[in-house]
């Protein structure tokens, strides 16, 4: 009764919470996600239109030329010069093995897949930051890795593999085997580089200094050239070094220059109480910069590493230049190949060869920025 | 301090690079065990690995014969891929043994960059290529016709050359890179395009109907390719020059892969001399009796290595023409071997 009472004092409060109405249809969905990214705003929906044409306009004529009309299977170029053929995939799973190992003896390249899948393998153990070892890994990879990958790669008669001369050596291996060692010998080498130029002691900083100006300052084709070309000229036959190592040591000293500046930038990004709290608590200067400020730069200039390493990975084709079959030199070559040759060849060559550049860089990218995120997340709120 | 360091680095350099000149040629590929041969980067029939990333072509093919000769074995040869313009400095510096690149043998590069040219292995000249349709069998039928060439090139001053000393008219459509100019007329922009005849050959082969074009028989350039070594080393220059005679020889004798050791009991005093069963030409040459028969023996005759890289064995089909014996109507031709 009471409540009954009250009940019809207060009868203009509701008794239930209103229900929960859904959201306007406008605002959420896919009606709601096309609003609010695509269509926000006059200019966004001018895009937006615009982006649509060019979609309209380029996609069918791409997906037909490369999928729909495209040559999945042949002998050879005949069937891929028929009117209204696309590319001409057949011709890529002909050369692959080409582009792969360029004119490296087919009965040995299980050594080169060996290389390539150890090497996978470790630098996955290596960058996926679940895998625990990352000691173990790093040993092996930096130290054993090298030793074994030159003795499959470059033959050892002891252990019954024969010498395979790097003038065989080609396409994929080759573009791996630049990049990995001017990324490899690049990160550290850039690092004590930058220290160097930041030292105190005079002579180092010189050297540091003329080192990197030097090596910015020259175009990278002019220090290949020089090497390949000029070196025999001043040194005898049997002392100049291998074709390959030639570029190989040019690259790596071009990699470290640039690294230098960027692990500079890094450093110089440091609050000068990173420096003096790690002297207060006693530290040397290698374990200050082990411990406390080369850890803190590095993740700060993580986008300028893998900047330079993505061009870097771009720049190996330049090797080609100095008549060293790169990947992309091989898919050039491959296309001249007279049982193929046809209109549709060179496209399909060189679009394969983007999309192997696109997935390496992209890979690379990637996982720099998934890299950002694990160690930044002291600073997320 | 550093000009000292420059000063003894020079003197060292110096000192070097006479040494390296100094040593016979054909001593350091013995004792290297490998011919060095500078090859072009990729030039259909010419120089150019297959899918296996074997070196195929007529260059190839003389390299191998010189690796034949000197070491016994057409395999023991390192090929050097070398772009246009780096190619001398390759020889020049010693990073190759011979340049068998499809190199044009002119005055000035033997005059200027120390350079021997050893035998013409193939003569180029300037051709240009029509469709079949427009019926057109001369090129001095092409007065008013538009012309596709690439910019820049001496193809380019020849074919003005050309139309102006035999009064007629052209139209150019010039693009600066090789591989629009083969667009432009595979879709029909010019009605001729120009460049020289091997190369026409080779580009022939990337159109839609390649049956549908033909070169014509007119060459209004010489342009005769020749390997080259460097100056300075007699010996070496001869045996890269017999190596080609050997083979030239070889065909007027009708001497095959296949026969090469049928032969050797032939009774033609030519024959024996050649292959070494009469005298000994080799000696003189550094070389052992038998150097022209391993040289047939691995890749043949130039006939044989012609129609295999180029001629009818070969997607191109170049006819034999200029490069034909000179008792066939070509212009190869062979001092004797003896």
């Amino acid at each position: 009764m009471d409540s009954g009472a009250s009940r019809l004092e207060t009868a203009y409060l509701r008794e239930t919470p209103a229900p929960t109405l859904p959201p306007p249809a406008l605002s959420s969905g896919a009606l709601g996600w096309t609003r609010k990214n695509l269509f926000s705003g006059p200019i966004s929906s001018v895009f937006t239109l615009l982006t649509i044409a060019f979609a309209a306009w380029t996609l069918p004529g791409l997906v037909r030329y490369f999928i729909l009309d495209a040559v999945w299977r042949a002998d050879d170029g005949a069937a891929c010069r028929a009117p209204g053929a696309g590319a001409c995939w057949a011709y890529i799973g002909q050369k692959f093995p080409f582009f792969m190992y360029g004119s490296y003896p087919r009965e040995w390249v299980w050594r080169v897949d060996v290389t390539f899948v150890v090497g996978a393998a470790l630098i996955v153990w290596l960058l996926a930051p679940k895998l625990r070892g990352k000691q173990v890994a790093a040993f092996l990879f930096f130290v054993a890795f090298p030793v074994l990958g030159f003795v499959l790669l470059s033959g050892w008669e002891a252990v019954g593999l024969p010498k395979v001369g790097t003038d065989l050596w080609g396409g994929v291996l080759v573009s791996l085997v630049v990049s990995a060692v001017g990324i490899v010998v690049s990160l550290p080498g850039g690092v004590l580089l930058a220290m160097g130029r930041r030292s105190r002691l005079p002579m180092v900083r010189m050297a540091s200094v003329v080192f990197i100006e030097v090596v910015r300052g020259v175009p990278l084709i002019t220090v290949l050239f020089m090497a390949n070309f000029m070196l025999p000229l001043f040194v005898p036959d049997n002392w100049s070094p291998d074709r390959l190592v030639r570029p190989l040591i040019g690259v790596s000293l071009f990699a470290s220059a640039y690294m230098a500046e960027v692990v500079r930038g890094g450093l110089q990004a440091m609050p000068k109480g990173q420096f003096e709290g790690a002297m207060a608590l006693g530290l040397g200067y290698g374990r200050m910069m082990r411990l406390v400020v080369l850890p803190q730069a590095l993740t700060k200039v993580i986008p300028g590493i893998v900047n330079t390493f993505i061009g870097l990975f771009k720049d190996t084709t330049l090797v080609a230049i100095v008549g060293i079959y790169d990947f992309l030199r091989t898919v050039d070559t491959a296309r001249l190949d007279p049982l193929w040759a046809g209109p549709s060849i060179s496209t399909t060559g060189y679009v394969f060869a983007a999309m192997f550049y696109f997935i390496f860089c992209f890979g690379m990218s990637r996982y720099s920025q998934y890299m950002e995120r694990e160690l930044s997340k002291d600073r997320q709120r | 301090m550093k000009h000292l360091l420059f000063a003894a680095l020079g003197a060292a350099a110096l000192a070097c690079s006479a040494l390296g000149a100094g040593a016979a040629t054909l001593d350091q590929v013995k004792q290297r065990g490998q011919l060095a041969c500078g090859s072009n980067s990729g030039l259909t029939g010419f120089g150019l690995p297959d899918d296996k990333g074997q070196w195929t072509g007529l260059d190839v093919d003389f390299c191998r014969a010189v690796a034949a000769a000197v070491l016994n074995d057409p395999a023991k040869v390192k090929f050097i891929p070398l772009s246009a313009k780096d190619r001398f400095t390759a020889l020049q510096s010693g990073e190759v043994d011979v340049l068998a690149r499809n190199g044009t043998w002119t005055s000035s590069r033997e005059s200027d960059l120390g350079l021997l040219f050893a035998a013409v292995n193939y003569y180029d000249g300037q051709g240009f290529m029509v469709r079949k349709k427009l019926n057109v069998n001369s090129a001095l039928e092409l007065n008013g016709a538009s012309i596709c060439v690439q910019q820049g090139t001496t193809t380019e001053l020849n074919l003005a050359d050309y139309f102006r000393s035999n009064n007629m008219k052209y139209e150019g459509v010039v693009f600066a890179d090789v591989n629009e100019v083969i667009k432009a007329y595979d879709t029909s922009r010019c009605d001729a395009f120009t460049t020289d005849v091997s190369q026409l050959y080779g580009e022939r082969v990337k159109l839609v109907n390649p049956d549908e074009h033909v070169v014509l028989p007119e060459v209004i350039s010489k342009e005769p390719l020749a390997p080259a070594v460097r100056q300075g080393d007699d010996q070496w220059f001869d045996i890269v020059k017999w190596t080609h005679f050997a083979m030239i020889n070889a065909e007027e004798f009708g001497i095959t892969k296949a026969n090469v050791d049928e032969k050797l009991k032939s009774d033609d005093p030519g024959v024996r001399r050649l292959l070494g069963v009469e005298g000994d030409f080799g000696k003189g040459l550094g070389l052992t009796k038998d150097w022209a028969y391993r040289i047939v023996k691995a890749v043949g005759n130039y006939g044989e290595a012609f129609e295999r890289n180029v001629g009818q064995g070969s997607k191109l089909k170049i006819a034999r023409g200029l490069n034909n014996l000179w008792n066939k109507g070509g212009i190869q031709y062979a001092p004797p071997v003896r």
